[in-house]
């Protein structure tokens, strides 16, 4: 049969997450990425923008333009989008606390295009839950924050009906360690706490509250089991057609289909032999591809080299070709569902909605989702979960090729190049961004600027919308921080509950372990005091995971561990490590600022005279930056690859000994 | 190994790594260490005229927001130009000794106060949630600060020993759960000379914790003198901080007038270093020396420290000991 006379489905809107250095060369690259055949747009924001901090905030240092592109004001918004029509884009925003902001800026920018605002297409993330649960770019306790949440969507309800107000998360979850039952049981509890939110807002009428319902989009993870993740998809579309007919009473079958984008998981994707990573993600891509009753809208894929840096725009290209092979070259799209009807995937199915069903119960039973996260509830539960995924890696119950088994390797040509494979920012862009900045808030009418702030002030106070008001703002010329430090002054800012304070049963067993117990005892008994370390997260990444795993292992090994979650100050860190009398200090850092943040912390521990505390860092950190760091006198750096915790903590035994004069042990 | 006196004297002038080398040593289980530590406290304890400062035992259920509750305080004494050092006890874990502390998280105030410095423990299964150190902890803290502040890891019968070395002990119950009334009914609340229930934002469930607490206890404290407040107050909102911070200076004022704070702090340290002896050498060892009412009395009445008293007396257990077994 000719391609001609089959009915083929359209192919799904495929997008690369990126986003870098400036708006400017930000601009170029989705030009380039749109003339290479890609059909969407997806923003990723640097760390600053993404927690609400202008480029010359001193939290900001080092994370200019790092993991996605700095957006300040409405100059940087109208660069980012230029010759790009936004009438005919259809763009995705990874943003969530600031996501009202970055909407505001993003009409503005329309306006200025002349464009209709209310034909905008597109999807701001604003899932700011997940935020306390893993990822960490929130700002505001999650009161305010669901407020936020909330305003957004009534807005863009009623003015820009073709929008996607939020994506609710269950991507980050699993990367955080939710097993499939999690996933569910979670991102489907934050979807009610938001709508439930709206609707007792009173901000949208009860007769238009289905068209609420009908806009709630999802944005999901999808691992390398991709059987199960298949059925989990599956599982979603059925148990939101439930609750949308039997919850919010929505009667139109179009408003109750579960629709959903996808990045496939990147926690799987392995810093050794990483050209396997093409395959994970070729086959993650087929879990929500495959079958078309819960195929994904949208789907973006991370590039195979993600775990070593930055992809460089080779690396992009590659994935949106492997989403072009299978829409375009495959025959996947001429049949319909492939799975209707099959017993085994159905019983999958009923299994993982049984298993959802009842840890949503326990959720509803604490009052909800905001209360269950408040409690620490669901984050201790994540990291059980991922506590229990790192010691099967760990023992090799769970097989990762490249990494537990089949280890040895030829050289790899993919790695080998000057650049080691990877893309570096340019250190001259974070210095570019902060002069322009300045320039811009030099050349605006003061006055102007400070009635639009007043005007957000007393909506945030009041409760009135806040999108009037932050659009006003934009285009008065209001930054990025002067609209978050408003809001920060009125709502307060949070530290989230961390969830390491879990107990696991059968700790202890593993010679390894025991191993590990035994040389900390020792050398606490040597040197007088139990081992002591502080476990630091400096900077904006709120990427938790490493820490906390490090934390939990810590604990269990005998070290007493002072951890106090995300984004500290370098000098919070050294006067915490002083005040605390530890041994060591181990920082995790996973943006890519690891170089200036450890610049920065040994100046701020010479300066309290404490430079003597030893140093050691995990993250994504390449091999030429490793070199550098323990030449200015880190002493170990760790990185995917080191998955053997008992390994790490012997070696932080070693140092500590080192440190203190004595023997190390074997 | 420091030098004592050195660290006593940069321990007054408050330089901070000094305070956490001093602390340091005072962890440190080392024989020669012990000395030292010996020494130190000995320093301080002559030079301090045993009055500086007020510490402050903060106790009461998991949950109940402690930390976050010394938090707000900490940001009205420091308003107020006073210091504060915090010793902040997190449980330890029973298998490996390990122990995770996060208090800190929840007291995060401006990381470049020099008046403010906290220092974490773990319980290391003594003294039923009070590590052994703590006490000597907060001398060294109590010479360089003007508020100290004990958190401990919750209440339970044996956790009331916050009370036996604190000058001021405060209870912070949580709104809406039984426990508050459980420890009324075993005893515990008669501990506790101010009492806090904390998230008064909560409403109604508040009111009614609030008030079962004040009827209960709406008496004078058998320390006499003293009519225990019950105060409410929300460590997110803002709100009772001024008025908890009031209470607790005013005992520390009452203590002072009546001139009580230097024979309750002697009576403390003698029940501590009494029962460093129990743990050392059993109530036989304690036997040995005359029985419990009579090394206190010993203690309470030395005009040697109390430091190189209990120094005495283990030498003298320790060499009745050495004798029997040659």
């Amino acid at each position: 049969m000719s391609q001609d006379t089959v009915k083929r489905d359209r192919p799904w809107l495929m997008r690369t997450y990126s986003g870098h250095s400036s708006a400017k060369a930000s601009n170029e690259l989705y030009r380039m990425n749109l003339s290479k055949g890609q059909t969407g747009l997806s923003v990723a924001f640097d760390l600053p923008t993404q927690t609400g901090y202008d480029s010359d905030h001193p939290l900001a240092r080092g994370e200019v333009g790092k993991v996605g592109v700095p957006i300040g004001h409405i100059g940087d918004m109208e660069a980012l989008f230029h010759d790009i029509p936004l009438d005919q884009m259809n763009t995705s925003m990874t943003i969530n606390a600031t996501a009202p902001w970055l909407l505001a800026l993003y009409v503005a920018v329309a306006e200025r295009q002349g464009v209709d605002t209310s034909k905008l297409q597109g999807t701001t993330q604003n899932d700011v839950l997940k935020e306390y649960l893993s990822r960490g770019t929130y700002i505001f306790p999650p009161g305010p924050s669901v407020r936020l949440t909330t305003d957004l969507i009534a807005y863009t309800v009623e003015n820009i009906p073709s929008w996607n107000p939020t994506n609710v998360c269950s991507y980050h979850l699993q990367e955080a360690g939710a097993t499939p039952t999690q996933e569910l049981a979670y991102a489907l509890s934050t979807a009610i706490a938001i709508l439930d939110a709206v609707r007792d807002s009173g901000q949208i009428p009860a007769e238009r509250f289905a068209a609420v319902v009908g806009r709630i989009s999802f944005f999901v993870n999808a691992g390398i089991r991709f059987v199960e993740e298949t059925c989990k998809l599956r599982a979603f579309g059925a148990m939101w057609n439930q609750l949308a007919e039997q919850r919010y009473g929505v009667s139109d079958e179009k408003q109750r289909r579960f629709r959903y984008g996808v990045q496939v998981n990147s926690l799987g994707l392995t810093e050794s032999q990483p050209e396997n990573n093409v395959q994970r993600i070729v086959l993650e891509m087929l879990a929500v591809t495959l079958s078309k009753n819960a195929r994904a809208r949208a789907i973006q894929l991370p590039a195979w080299n993600e775990a070593l840096g930055l992809p460089r725009p080779w690396d992009q290209q590659w994935a949106l070709r492997m989403q072009q092979v299978l829409a375009l070259e495959t025959d996947l799209l001429e049949y319909g569902d492939l799975f209707d009807g099959s017993p085994v995937i159905e019983a999958k199915v009923r299994e993982l909605v049984a298993g959802a069903e009842a840890e949503m119960a326990r959720i509803e039973e604490q009052g909800g989702m905001v209360q269950a996260i408040e409690s620490g509830y669901v984050k201790r539960e994540l990291v059980k979960s991922h506590t229990r995924r790192m010691r099967d890696i760990e023992s090799g119950d769970l097989s990762i090729v490249g990494v537990n088994c089949y280890r040895e390797t030829a050289e790899s040509p993919l790695t080998a190049g000057t650049d080691s494979g990877i893309m570096k920012v340019d250190v001259q862009a974070e210095r570019d961004q902060i002069a322009a900045l300045q320039a811009f808030r030099a050349g605006r009418d003061a006055a102007v600027v400070a009635a639009a702030l007043e005007e957000l002030r007393a909506a945030a106070v009041s409760g009135a919308n806040i999108m009037p008001s932050s659009i006003a703002c934009a285009r008065a010329g209001v930054t990025t921080g002067e609209w978050s430090e408003v809001l920060r002054e009125v709502f307060g800012e949070y530290r989230a509950p961390t969830g390491i304070d879990i107990a696991m049963a059968g700790q202890s067993g593993s010679d390894a372990m025991d191993e590990v117990r035994a040389k900390v005892r020792q050398t606490s008994q040597e040197l007088g005091r139990p081992l002591r370390l502080l476990i630091g997260k400096p900077g904006l990444d709120g990427h938790s995971n490493g820490a906390e795993q490090i934390a939990v292992k810590g604990r269990d090994a005998g070290f007493e561990i002072v951890y106090e979650g995300i984004r500290l100050t370098p000098s919070h860190i050294a006067r915490a490590a002083q005040e605390e009398g530890v041994h060591l200090i181990g920082l995790s850092v996973l943006s890519g600022s690891h170089l200036e943040l450890v610049e920065d912390i040994q100046a701020e521990l010479a300066k309290i005279g404490a430079s003597e505390l030893p140093l050691i860092i995990g993250g994504i950190i390449p091999e030429d930056d490793a070199r550098q760091l323990q030449a200015h006198g880190v002493q170990a750096v760790f990185t995917p690859k080191d998955v053997d915790m008992n390994a790490i903590m012997a070696t932080i035994v070693n140092i500590i000994r080192r440190d203190n004069g004595l023997q190390e042990l074997a | 190994m420091p030098d004592p006196s050195g660290l006593a004297a940069a321990v007054r002038r408050r330089e901070r790594p000094a305070l956490a080398r001093a602390l340091n040593l005072l962890d440190d289980r080392r024989s020669e260490s012990r000395q030292l530590a010996a020494e130190l406290l000995r320093l301080l304890e002559a030079d301090m005229a045993d009055e500086h400062g007020h510490l402050i035992g903060m106790t009461g259920p998991p949950g109940a927001g402690k930390s976050s509750l010394t938090a707000a305080l900490i940001s009205v004494w420091r308003k107020r130009g006073l210091r504060v050092g915090v010793l902040a006890v997190d449980p330890s874990s029973p298998v490996s000794g390990g122990a995770l502390l996060g208090d800190r998280l929840r007291m995060k105030t401006s990381s470049d106060d020099d008046g403010v410095f906290i220092r974490s423990l773990a319980c290391r299964g003594e003294f039923g949630g009070l590590s052994a150190e703590v006490w000597p902890m907060s001398l060294v803290m109590l010479a360089a600060f003007d508020v100290v502040m004990i958190e401990t890891v919750g209440v339970g019968q044996r956790e009331i020993d916050v009370a036996r070395m604190c000058d001021t002990t405060c209870f912070v119950a949580q709104p809406g759960s039984g426990d508050s009334i459980q420890f009324l009914k075993a005893g515990i609340l008669e501990v506790p000379h101010v009492l806090v229930v904390n998230k008064e934002d909560m409403g109604a469930v508040a009111r009614r914790t609030l008030s079962e607490l004040g009827t209960a206890l709406g008496r004078a404290h058998t320390d006499g003198n003293w009519e225990v407040p019950v105060l409410a107050a929300s460590a997110t909102a803002g709100s009772g901080i001024e008025a908890l911070a009031d209470a607790l200076s005013a005992h520390e004022k009452v203590l002072r007038d009546s001139k009580c704070l230097l024979q309750r702090r002697r009576q403390y340290r003698a029940q501590w270093l009494l029962k460093r002896l129990q743990e050392e050498f059993g109530s036989h060892g304690i036997g040995r020396l005359g029985g419990e009412q009579r090394v206190l009395e010993r203690l309470a009445t030395a005009t040697l420290s109390l430091f190189e008293q209990h120094q005495a007396l283990r030498e003298h257990l320790l060499g009745a000991a050495d004798k029997t077994h040659s």
